[in-house]
C-alpha cells in the first residue's frame, strides 16, 4: 500500500483510489479498428516506470495520471490528466 | 533415479535414512538444446517432462531463481475443470484426468486429493446459473451435482446457515472429482522425472535476451551465457510481458498481484473447497491443518510480489461471514504472487510472431489446476512447432479475430476479473 498525494486532496492512502488503465491504451472513438484492437488488447507491461490513469474515487474523484514504478511502487508524478497534451 | 515407495523408505530406514540422494542434477548449461524452456515453475517443468517422454528431444529447463518459487508456491491449490466455456472445459478436463494418475506417473506423491470442490450459490440467480454450468458440464461428460441447501448444510456444517448469515446459502454446486494438491510437490515430482529422462534443470539462470536472426530465434542470453536452441518456450507466468519484451513483443497481459493466507493449524473442520458463485472468498484446509485462503487480487500493475493490507481485511471478513467459527484462529501468514492477467482471463499457448519462440502463459490467477494439460500441450507444440488441438482456442490472434475466450464475461480489463 502507499500514499498518494493527489493534487486536490493531499497525501492519501492508495485505497482511496482506482487503478482505471495504462495510459498507451487510451484510444479516442475515432481510432481505425488495427490501432484500436492494438490498444484495447496489448500492454507494455514494463516492469519498470509505467504511465497509469487513476481516479480518486473515495475522494474528489478527479483523474489523475500517475507515473509510477511498478516493482519499488516509488511514484515519480501526480498530475490532473488533461486528455490534451 | 531410484525409485520412492514404502519398501525403499523402510529399507532406507534400518541403514539410518544415508540413502538419500539428489532428487535432480546441477548440470552444467551444454552450448546447444533442441529446444529451451524459459521459466522452472510447474508448467515449465512438466512442459520439459512431456517433451522428454512423449518425444525424446534435447530440452533444458532455465530457472532465474529456484523450482517452484514463482506462482506455482504461493498459490492456493485448487484443482478442478468445472469450467463455463467448452474451450477451457477442454483443456482442463484433460488435465484433471492427468491430476488422477499423477503421483504413480512421477512416482513421486503429489498428495492430490479429491475432496471436492464446492461452489456456493447465494440467490435464486445464484442457483440459476450453477445449474445452467453443471447442465452444460454433464453435456461435457464433466461431473457437476447441484446440491440443495440441506445437502450443503450436511457436506459444511460449520457454514453460517442461519438467515441471518452475511452471505445466505441457497445450495451449492459440486465437482466431486475436483480438490487440492501439494504445490511443492508438483514441481519437484515434475523436475525430478524430467531429469531422469535427461532434462537439464538449470537454476540460477536468468534468460536476458533473445537471439533473433532473420526473424526466427536461435537461442537465449543468460546470466550464464549464451544458450543456443531450435526452439524456445516461454513459461514464466507473471513475468511474460517482461519476457516477451525482451524480444520485442507486446501481450495482452497485466502483471498484477494476488495474495493468499494461512491460518494456524488447528484439527479436521472443512473437508472440502468452498468457493462461491457471488462472494470472491476461497477456502480450504492443508493437509497441515491450516485454513488457506484467497480473495480478489490487487487490481492494479505490479511486479513486486507484496500484497496491499486491506485485501486482509476484506479475506477475513468474507470467509468469517461463510465460516464464522475461522474467527477464532490467529491469521499466521500470507503472501502475493505475481500473475499475468489477460485481457478475457483466458491462457495465450501460441507460437510469437517471433518464429520458433512459443509462449505458454496468461494462466491469470487458475493455472495450477492446469498445470498437468498445459505442459502436455505445450510439449506437443514445442516437438512438432504446430499448436495442439486443446490449445488452439487460446490463440495471441484471438483479440483481433473476436474470439474472446472471456469465462468471467467481463469484458477487455485485466483488473476486472
Ligand atoms: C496467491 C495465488 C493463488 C492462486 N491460486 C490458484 C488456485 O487455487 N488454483 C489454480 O489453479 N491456480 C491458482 N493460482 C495460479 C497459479 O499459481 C499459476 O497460474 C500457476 O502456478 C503458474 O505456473 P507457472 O509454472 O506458469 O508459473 P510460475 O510457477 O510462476 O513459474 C514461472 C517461473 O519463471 C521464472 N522466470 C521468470 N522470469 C524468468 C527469466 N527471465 N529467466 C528464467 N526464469 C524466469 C520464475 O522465477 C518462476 O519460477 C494462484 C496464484 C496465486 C499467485
Ligand atoms: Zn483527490
Amino acid at each position: 500500500m502507499f500514499l498518494i498525494d493527489c493534487p486536490h486532496c493531499g497525501p492519501r492512502a492508495q485505497a482511496e483510489f482506482v487503478f482505471e488503465r495504462p495510459v498507451e491504451t487510451i484510444f479516442s472513438v475515432d481510432t481505425p479498428t488495427a490501432e484500436l484492437v492494438e490498444k484495447l488488447y496489448t500492454r507494455t507491461n514494463p516492469r519498470g516506470v509505467s504511465a497509469e490513469l487513476w481516479r480518486h474515487a473515495r475522494g474528489c474523484r478527479a483523474w489523475l495520471r500517475i507515473d509510477r514504478h511498478t516493482v519499488t511502487h516509488v511514484i515519480i508524478a501526480v498530475a490532473l490528466w488533461n486528455p490534451a497534451p | 533415479m531410484r525409485g520412492y515407495s514404502a519398501w525403499a523408505l523402510l529399507r532406507g530406514g534400518l541403514g539410518g535414512h544415508r540413502h538419500w540422494s539428489p532428487a535432480w542434477r546441477t548440470p552444467e548449461p551444454a552450448r546447444h538444446y533442441d529446444v529451451v524452456i524459459v521459466g522452472g515453475g510447474g508448467h515449465g517443468l512438466a512442459s520439459a517432462y512431456y517433451l522428454a517422454k512423449h518425444h525424446k528431444v534435447r530440452v533444458a529447463v532455465l530457472e532465474k531463481a529456484w523450482l517452484g518459487g514463482g506462482n506455482t508456491g504461493r498459490n492456493t491449490t485448487i484443482v478442478r475443470s468445472n469450467y463455463r466455456l467448452p474451450a477451457l472445459q477442454g483443456l482442463l478436463e484433460h488435465s484433471l484426468k492427468l491430476w488422477e494418475g499423477l503421483s504413480d506417473e512421477l512416482n513421486y506423491n503429489v498428495m492430490f486429493s479429491q475432496r471436492g470442490a464446492l461452489f456456493l450459490g447465494h440467490s435464486d440467480s445464484d442457483m440459476t446459473r450453477l445449474a445452467e454450468r453443471g447442465d452444460a458440464l454433464r453435456c461435457a461428460g464433466i461431473d457437476a451435482e447441484l446440491m440443495s441447501r440441506e445437502a450443503v448444510a450436511k457436506l459444511v456444517p460449520l457454514l453460517d446457515m442461519s438467515d441471518r448469515a452475511r452471505f445466505p446459502i441457497a445450495g451449492g454446486m459440486i465437482q466431486r472429482r475436483g480438490g487440492t494438491a501439494r504445490h511443492d510437490a508438483v514441481a519437484w515430482g515434475y523436475a525430478r522425472a524430467a531429469d531422469a529422462l535427461g532434462v537439464d534443470i538449470i537454476q540460477h539462470c536468468e534468460v536476458t535476451g533473445f537471439d533473433i536472426a532473420g526473424g526466427r530465434v536461435t537461442g537465449v542470453q543468460t546470466s550464464r551465457g549464451a544458450i543456443g536452441a531450435d526452439r524456445v518456450g516461454i513459461v514464466v507466468a507473471g513475468n511474460s510481458g517482461h519476457v516477451a519484451g525482451l524480444a520485442g513483443l507486446r501481450l495482452p497481459v497485466e502483471s498484477q498481484l494476488l495474495q493468499a493466507f494461512v491460518t494456524e493449524p488447528v484439527k479436521p473442520m472443512i473437508d472440502t473447497v468452498i468457493m462461491s458463485q457471488s462472494v470472491h472468498c476461497y477456502i480450504s484446509q492443508s493437509d497441515k491443518g491450516e485454513i488457506v485462503l484467497g480473495g480478489d487480487p490487487d487490481q492494479y500493475p505490479t511486479y513486486s510480489q507484496r500484497g496491499e493490507p486491506m485485501r486482509i481485511e476484506e479475506v477475513a471478513g468474507q470467509a468469517i461471514g461463510l465460516v464464522p467459527a475461522l474467527s477464532k484462529l490467529r491469521m499466521l501468514r500470507c503472501w502475493a504472487g505475481t500473475t499475468d492477467m489477460t485481457c478475457d482471463g483466458a491462457p495465450i499457448i501460441d507460437e510469437t510472431p517471433v518464429a520458433n519462440l512459443h509462449i505458454n502463459g496468461g494462466w491469470c490467477y487458475g493455472g495450477f489446476k492446469a498445470t498437468c494439460g498445459s505442459g502436455w500441450v505445450f510439449a506437443d507444440q514445442l516437438a512438432t512447432g504446430r499448436v495442439h488441438d486443446l490449445a488452439r482456442p487460446f490463440s495471441l490472434g484471438r483479440f483481433a479475430a473476436g474470439a474472446m475466450q472471456d469465462e468471467a464475461a467481463v469484458g477487455p480489463m485485466p483488473q476486472a476479473r
